[in-house]
């Protein structure tokens, strides 16, 4: 039995123009975003959602975060956020990691800023 | 000292601001109520924010086999908090989801993680097992952090170790998730294996 799915699901794929992620690899949840300077001067022309992304990317802001605050699956946070990467509205900073996680440069640096915390 | 931050193939998009921002994340792991969403909490700078990703018609047919026709979709939540660490570090915190079962989730949270805080009520020693076993089975560091109720563990971290087999230089801790300063002694714990674990890889 195919029962259709329900219609906050589809109305949030519609919003990625039907596509479940954006080409690449996916982007991890932690990923940061920041608004560009593009991306401020077209905030009144853009969509509700575009909108509100260009509005919490002054400051870095993640994937997750944009998810919870919009209420969208993570999995829709991440291609609107491909997608406004791609019009040069954001910037995206990725997490830098090799097969194994990050390197030991950057948790030495990690842990030092641990400690200071 | 390089920190690959010029490597064009590592950064998708150049700094705006010149600054290398960058976010890391930590798993919180644990079995049920073991004091995930508490951990995250105590250390949060914001409130912990809960979000949800859907689960695949493909990954709920190999879940629940027979179960398929009643539900078609199903969303998986997670909670995670957020620490600025400096103006080049953000650090995400992100607890697992209770239910043993999403483990396409514990992937997704894993890849590129730091490693892992698997919380532990040791009255309940048993319901951390499946935690411990994906992080061992798959190399990613994690330290065992008995989170002592009301003050009290009923197994001294020793006992833990030895109980939960787990392999000799795994840190197994006792600490207070609801205690800033105990949850971050865990966090640090856990960065210096992990940075131990890459000096033995060579
Ligand atoms: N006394 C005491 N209570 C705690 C401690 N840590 C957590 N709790 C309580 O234990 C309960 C479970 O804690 P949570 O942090 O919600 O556990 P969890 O692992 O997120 O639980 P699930 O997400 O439901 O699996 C809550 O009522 C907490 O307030 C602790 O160190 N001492
Ligand atoms: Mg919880």
């Amino acid at each position: 039995m195919t029962a259709r799915p329900p219609a906050r699901f589809v109305r949030q794929f519609a919003l990625t123009g039907g596509r479940a992620r954006s080409s690449g690899a996916p982007l991890p949840f932690e990923t940061l975003i920041q608004t560009t300077p593009q991306g401020r001067s077209a905030y009144a022309t853009l969509t509700p959602e575009w909108a509100a992304i260009v509005r919490m990317g002054e400051s870095p802001i993640s994937v997750a975060e944009i998810s919870a605050h919009l209420h969208i699956h993570l999995g829709v946070a991440r291609v609107l956020v491909g997608d406004m990467e791609h019009a040069d509205l954001i910037s995206i900073f990725a997490p830098i990691v090799s097969e194994n996680g990050p390197d030991t440069a950057l948790l030495e640096r990690l842990l030092h800023e641990l400690e200071a915390l | 000292m390089s920190l690959k931050l010029s490597d064009p193939a590592a950064t998708p998009a150049p700094p705006p601001s010149g600054l290398g921002m960058r976010p890391m994340k930590i798993v919180v792991a644990g079995g049920f109520a073991a004091g995930k969403t508490t951990f995250v909490d105590a250390l949060s700078e914001i409130t912990p924010l809960t979000t949800e990703a859907p689960m695949t018609s493909v990954a709920l047919g190999v879940d629940n086999a027979g179960e398929v026709s009643t539900k078609t979709t199903t969303t998986v939540a997670l909670d995670f908090g957020r620490i600025t660490l400096s103006d080049q570090t953000m650090l995400y915190l992100f607890g697992t989801p209770g239910q043993d079962r999403f483990w396409f989730m514990w992937d997704e949270l894993s890849r590129g993680a730091v490693g892992a805080v698997v919380l532990v009520d040791t009255r309940r020693l048993g319901d951390c097992f499946p935690a411990i076993d994906y992080f061992e089975n798959r190399s990613i560091p994690y330290i065992v952090a008995c989170n002592s109720f009301n003050g009290q563990l009923s197994h001294d971290v020793n006992e833990v170790h030895e109980a939960l087999a787990v392999p000799v230089d795994v840190p197994v801790l006792a600490l207070d998730a609801r205690n800033r300063a105990a949850a971050k002694g865990g966090l640090i714990r856990l960065v210096q294996h992990a940075i131990r674990r890459r000096h033995a890889a060579g």
